[in-house]
């Protein structure tokens, strides 16, 4: 059994090897500055990912700006103003459940009828942007909770006890302390958001210029893996860069979270 | 014992009383029908077994109760005759100052932690609120310690400071009255005996009441004493007077078993 | 802190915006019946189980191959990658040296954390190939399958993790004490202790699995047809959508849209499931 097991362990980290291992030895050649820094030619065969790289960043731009505040608040008001059996905090709580379970395609559908053909934003940044946003939204909601359940509850209690409002104990203390939580969420929001394909294939587009104004089609780093890999013929070595930059990006914010998590499990106390 | 200068205020000396003070959570009784008048200016113990009932009291007097959940109140609180549900809670909490068994200062840094209060009290000019920083500092006996490394984290004094830095920083809000639950009880005999030494040192400015498990301290330091008890599954006034009456000639056989250590 | 905003406004302000993020899950339910429902209503359920085929601009909505590739892929990726994660989490929490422990977990994440796309283009250009060879076409239920596996097994070597560190250590010892082997501690004490938390794990795990869009829909081919072998090309349910969707118009459009309401109801079962095995969890 300890055979078979090691086995197991020795197959995982071989599949791992082999992903990464194929993505550096490919990718790494086409990476360079100029691969950043210039547009695509020939439908992104040669040339670089310049345009890309804008609207990757302007559609997380746009998500991360609307869900931040909604996310936030939501879980503020779950965690301090509502009561933990009331009826609008349970049904909020309940949406959210079945939100996180959502399907990414799901959200593109609902994207794509809601805010491109009824609201009129057409395939655009600002559609991907919001549909990514719906869907980071429990993600940020629930990192955000457990970072203000975490705060000892000693600070409410005295905060109240020497008069202070709710209002003014939140923005001083509760807020501050539940910050790690908070960046986290956040950072989990933008991975989640950056790893994202199916939401925005037919909300955010496929044009891959560079964007005038949020209102122009966008194509997302992780659509142009996709177009190159499917409907390109000779697009791979383009793809593999893209891809190899798309799982380093993922890779680095990964590793700022559990940094963060640890940093935060040993030691509570900042100064302000 | 230690010499604290005298604070620049004279505080108003305010009375609280209790009339039929009954507490329920959800259908558990924590204490019912406890009336009791503390005395301006004095230090009132309450002491009694655990359970039966002291805390709840204490956060009571200060509406802190109001946080938990299916807590509900009847019976009245008066402090100066008027009924503290009338007043705003945010200044009857001023009013009404609060020091927790466990030193709980915030995760800011020591001047903060009186700043950030007294401004959120409305008080706008800094050298005023630098002012009261040092005077309550003194009181406490704090300010030799800690007046080099105000931009310190509180958290990095030892836990008799923190109990002093929350202390002064309930004083830094000028309260009439002074709530204490347990105050020593988390603390090293030496910490625990400075702040033993610094409510002496309050009586007379402001009326105390101190919970205590500790009968010799209630012996030490309070004029009245009552004794809280566990009866019929819910916490009780036994018995309250002068802590010499109290403890010379108590009148209960509660009270009486429970200071020569036979029952709680 | 702020005196101009009175605690009653800031509290309304998080009302709206709690209400915004409540209303999102209500809206999309909303936009999908809005667009499936008149056409739902207009040809019936049956039809798309009955028609010749899946094929819209004649009028054939039968989505039985799609539901069968999906749960084909499903089935079989998640028969793969269960005991494999669950050995993992095994092999993480009492046969590995707790470094080597702690780098394993690492590489975990590290595979959790590897977007779709990655894994569908890799599975694109290393291993339809490789099935190629082996069999042809290569763009395969197998591929789906074998892609899918990678993806999902993180999910559940993590949860499996996370359950099996929560059981008691005393069990451990007991079993220690009783002469049992590492093996048979394993299989006798820590795999029922922790069962709730295991199937938790794999219901995530399905979820995933029939959720997932861009890897399937590279490496499977995306024939209209029901599966015959492992080597035969397939298409899901969540790669017709996103193959189709940026040119339906009308009918097809609607078609599209029920079968996103068909996948939220499977989502919607799967979640329920996993609620019940929860509650069963704070009773034990």
């Amino acid at each position: 059994m300890t055979l078979l097991i090691w086995s197991v362990a020795c197959l995982v980290v071989g599949v791992l090897l082999w992903l990464l291992g194929d993505l550096i030895w490919h990718g790494i050649g086409q990476l360079s500055w100029a691969f950043l820094t210039t547009a695509p030619q020939k439908a992104g065969r040669a040339g670089g990912i310049a345009p890309i790289l804008v609207s990757t960043a302007l559609i997380v731009g746009v998500c991360l700006a609307t869900a931040i505040p909604l996310g936030v608040g939501t879980a503020v008001l779950l965690v301090e103003f509502s009561p933990q059996r009331g009826l609008f905090g349970r049904l909020v709580r309940l949406s959210l459940d079945v939100l996180a379970g959502v399907p990414s395609i799901v959200f593109g559908l609902f994207g794509n009828a809601f805010f491109s053909k009824t609201l009129g934003l057409g395939f655009s940044i600002l559609a991907g942007g919001l549909t990514l946003a719906c869907m980071v939204l429990p993600i940020l909601i629930r990192s955000t909770q457990e970072g203000l359940r975490a705060v000892p509850d000693d600070y409410r209690r005295s905060a109240a006890a020497l008069g202070l409002s709710r209002t003014a104990a939140l923005w001083v203390l509760l807020l501050p302390a539940a910050m790690p939580g908070l960046a986290v969420g956040i950072l989990l929001g933008l991975g989640r958001a950056i790893a994202e394909t199916a939401a925005l294939i037919f909300t955010s587009g496929y044009v891959d210029r560079m964007p005038d104004s949020l209102l122009d089609s966008g194509r997302a780093l992780s659509v142009h893996i996709f177009d190159l890999a499917m409907n390109i013929s000779g697009g791979e070595a383009n793809a593999y860069a893209s891809a190899l930059l798309l799982a380093i990006g993922l890779m680095v914010i990964n590793a700022i979270i559990s940094g963060l998590a640890h940093w935060f499990r040993g030691s509570r106390i900042q100064v302000i | 014992m230690q010499q604290y200068p005298a604070s620049l205020t004279v505080p108003h000396l305010s009375t609280v009383q209790t009339q039929n003070l009954t507490l329920h959570y959800g259908n558990k009784t924590a204490f019912k029908e406890i009336t009791l008048t503390l005395e301006p200016g004095k230090i009132t113990a309450l002491i009694g077994p655990s359970g039966c009932g002291k805390t709840s009291f204490l956060n009571c007097l200060n509406r802190l109760v109001e946080l938990t959940p299916n807590a509900t109140v009847s019976g009245r609180i008066l402090l100066e005759d008027q009924d503290i549900r009338a007043i705003n809670v945010i200044k009857l909490r001023r009013r009404v100052g609060m020091l927790f068994q466990k030193p709980n200062p915030f995760p800011l840094s020591i001047q903060k932690n009186l700043e950030f209060p007294l401004r959120h009290h409305g008080i706008k000019s800094q050298d005023r609120i630098n002012h009261i920083i040092e005077d309550s500092f003194q009181q406490v006996g704090l300010w030799e310690e800690v007046k080099d490394r105000l931009k310190m984290p509180a958290l990095s004094l030892s836990g008799g400071q923190q109990q002093r830095l929350c202390l002064a920083r309930a004083l830094a809000l000028e309260p009439e009255i002074l709530l204490m639950d347990e105050p020593c009880s988390a603390l090293d005999p030496i910490s625990s005996e400075i702040i033993e030494d610094l409510l002496l040192h309050l009586r007379g400015r402001y009326t105390l009441l101190v919970v205590t498990h500790n009968l010799a301290q209630a012996k030490r330091i309070a004029d009245h004493t009552a004794l809280f008890w566990v009866q019929e599954g819910a916490g009780a006034l036994v018995e309250a007077g002068t802590t010499t009456q109290l403890f010379e000639t108590p009148q209960h056989s509660l009270t009486r078993a429970y200071i020569t250590g036979r029952k709680g | 802190m702020f005196p101009w905003l009175s605690e009653a406004i800031f509290i309304g302000v998080l009302r709206g915006l709690a209400v915004v993020s409540g209303v999102v899950a209500l809206l999309i339910l909303l936009f999908l019946l809005q667009e499936a429902l008149p056409f739902l209503q207009q040809i019936g359920f049956a039809r798309f189980f009955q028609d010749a085929s899946w094929h819209p601009v004649s009028q054939e909505y039968n989505l039985l191959p799609m539901l069968w590739g999906t749960l084909f892929v499903t089935v079989g990726s998640v028969l793969l990658a269960t005991p494999l994660g669950i050995l993992s989490a095994v092999f993480c929490q009492y046969y590995a040296p707790p470094a080597i422990a702690q780098v394993y977990r690492r590489l975990i994440e590290l595979l959790a954390g590897i977007p779709s796309v990655v894994y569908g283009f890799w599975g694109l250009v290393v291993l339809v190939p490789l099935i190629g060879q082996l069999h042809p076409p290569g763009p395969s239920l197998l591929a789906g399958i074998l892609i899918l596996s990678v993806m999902i097994l993180p999910t559940v070597a993590l949860v499996a993790d996370a359950s099996f560190s929560n059981v008691p250590p005393d069990y451990l010892r007991g079993a220690a004490a009783l002469g049992l082997g590492r093996w048979a501690t394993v299989r006798s004490v820590v795999m029922p202790a922790a069962k709730a938390g295991l199937l938790a794990g794999v219901m995530l795990e399905t979820g995933r699995a029939i959720g997932e869009t861009m890897a399937v829909l590279m490496v499977c081919g995306n024939v209209v047809q029901v599966p015959d072998s492992l080597f035969a090309p397939m298409r899901t349910l969540t790669a017709n959508i996103a193959l189709e969707v940026a040119y339906a118009v009308g009918d097809h459009r609607a078609a599209l849209f029920v079968s996103g309401l068909v996948l939220m109801g499977l989502i919607v079962v799967l979640v329920a499931i996993a609620e019940v095995i929860q509650q069963g969890k704070i009773y034990d």
